[in-house]
């Protein structure tokens, strides 16, 4: 078991993507939701893919910044683990009525709910970008997201200078807006 | 070009690049222009998106990173044991379904669901034309032998098997060590096994693995000449497919490679198969055995047959089992094959995946 500062110290690695940080979570965690997925229906691939899915929740909490671990890390992923599979059983109508609980469990609807919403527009996100293709799918993502400038930009793709990259980007801009907030408004 | 300028404002209000001259002048122009104001916030949430999504990707490769170190350190395992119960409980669960469907397979018997290996021996030809297809065989095997007595005269390629083959399947690599996937039909009875690249180099092959029931077979290449290949550009879902997603496939309905593409139309196979899909591609004869691939570059199944008495109704092996087939032949004969794990199609556009995937697509031959 880790201390509280241990476990916070965690919860701030995860958010900035550090792979050690997820090693651990993973090494100290693991097994026991993996013990309870096989208990209830599942096999290892499925406890893997309920891990992932635990850790993704975790990190936009921890990215939160507003988050504070109030129990155990490992009651909370239990917790956020446990929701998540008998969701996935019920939509896969294996719903195990007498699902098992060994652990102490915190209430983390909300935290599902909101991951849900939030991986939706993840989703369309990705689409959007995929349907703009290239070269505006690089474009944006290394002015945008690999936070290059615009010279380094026109150098990069091609264009004479960083004006006609700009106009290039601005173009493609208006159209990733475009598909992303027609997917985004059509959800309701 | 309006909009261009506000977005530019929007940006440098958001990474803190104005001064607090502009910044003053920015928020006093928000506050004034509900229009305005309302882009800021519209632009301001969608760059957020962007930038949340981003760290989301960084992150997912992470996690993969990390599970799979840790599955080779042997901490967690990937998938292990349970088959038994697995079984069992698929049993349990399928039981009515399973004897259902046994009663309606003894009525339809044979009627239905040919393979759609050209001219595999215990054909029923009953898909496709025997004469026709029969004629366009002498053809092509006379120019195929034209072609490569061309070829053997230009060139000193060492080794081309020389025997009339009689069917013709499709394979993909599994392992750049020479291991493909094929249909179990595809190669069963077969005497000789030879593959062909999509340059025309063939190599003799044999089985390692082949099972009728998920109709999944393993072939090796044995040739000396055949070098161990690198960058396999494709992974393997082990998750399962959405209804509906598009997806493609490469095979060798012809001497040629052929693309098809087509979308999943059902999670399960022939009369409720819960170990293939059925999707909606245009497939013939010698399909069998192609990847069906989405767009990520994801292998989600194998092509393996197609009801006769429906148009457009083709069935595809999970390629789930393939994972299965992998663990059977480790443990029966000891052979590790390590599947791809990077994935270098995600994010391109179709002619350039297919420019990457076809020289791992592989023509199955044999008599």
């Amino acid at each position: 078991m880790k201390t509280i500062e241990q476990e916070t110290v965690l919860l701030k690695g995860l958010a900035d993507n550090d792979t050690e940080a997820i090693e651990t979570i993973y090494r100290d965690n693991f097994t026991v939701i993996k013990a309870f997925i096989i208990k209830n229906n599942g096999y290892s691939d499925d406890a893997l893919d309920v891990f992932q899915e635990a850790m993704i929740v975790l990190f936009e909490k921890a990215k939160s910044g507003s988050f504070t671990l109030s129990c155990q890390l490992q009651t909370y992923l239990y917790s956020i683990c446990r929701r998540l599979w008998l969701k996935k059983l019920q939509k896969q109508n294996r719903f195990n009525p007498s699902i098992e609980t060994i652990e102490e469990i915190v209430p983390v609807d909300e935290e599902i709910e909101y991951h849900e919403k939030k991986n939706n527009d993840f989703l369309f996100m990705e689409s959007a970008l995929q349907k703009i293709g290239e070269p505006c799918k690089s474009l944006l993502e290394a002015f945008y997201l690999e936070k290059k400038s615009m010279p380094e930009i026109a150098n990069s793709f091609g264009y004479t200078n960083a004006d006609n990259a700009k106009t290039q980007k601005y173009k493609c801009l208006v159209r990733l807006k475009k598909i992303f907030f027609a997917q985004y408004k059509n959800k309701d | 070009m309006e909009d261009n300028l506000l977005f530019d404002a929007i940006e440098r209000y958001r990474n803190g690049q104005m001064d607090e001259k502009e910044k003053l002048f920015f928020e006093e122009l928000k506050k004034n222009n509900p229009e305005i104001d309302q882009v800021v916030a519209e632009h301001s949430f969608f760059l957020a998106e962007l930038e949340r999504m981003s760290e989301q990707k960084e992150l997912r490769h992470n996690l993969k990173v990390v599970e799979n170190k840790l599955i080779n350190e042997g901490v967690i395992s990937g998938s292990e044991g349970k088959t038994k119960a697995r079984v069992i409980y698929l049993w349990n669960r399928y039981r009515r379904t399973i004897s259902v469907a046994a009663a309606i397979a003894c009525v339809v018997s044979l009627s239905t669901a040919t393979f759609i290996s050209k001219y595999s021996e215990n054909k029923k030809e009953a898909v496709i034309t025997p004469l026709v297809d029969h004629k366009l065989n002498q053809f092509e095997y006379k120019l195929n032998e034209i072609e490569h007595k061309l070829n053997d005269a230009a060139t000193t390629v060492p080794v081309r098997p020389k025997f009339k083959a009689d069917f013709r399947a499709t394979g993909f690599l599994v392992d750049g060590k020479g291991y493909l996937i094929t249909n179990a039909h595809v190669v069963e009875n077969a005497k000789n096994l030879i593959v062909e690249n999509k340059k025309g180099d063939q190599f003799y092959a044999e089985q390692v693995y082949s099972n009728s029931v998920t109709d999944l077979a393993i072939l090796k290449i044995t040739d000396t000449s055949f070098n161990k290949v690198t960058g396999l550009p494709y992974t393997f879902t082990k998750t399962g497919a959405e209804l509906a997603e598009p997806i493609f496939t490469l095979g060798y309905p012809r001497e040629e490679v052929v693309y098809g593409e087509g979308y999943l139309s059902a999670q399960s196979g022939y009369y409720g198969d819960t170990t293939s899909y059925q999707i909606s591609i245009s497939a013939n004869p010698g399909n069998s055995g192609g990847p069906v691939i989405d767009k990520n570059g994801e292998v989600i199944g194998i092509i393996s047959s197609k009801e006769t008495n429906a148009d457009g109704v083709v069935f595809a092996i999970k390629s789930k089992n393939i994972y299965d087939a992998l663990k059977e032949v480790k443990k029966d004969k000891d052979i590790t094959i390590k599947m791809p794990t990077v994935n270098t199609l995600k994010g391109l556009d179709r002619v350039r995946q297919i420019k990457k995937l076809e020289d791992f697509v592989y023509k199955v031959k044999g008599n």
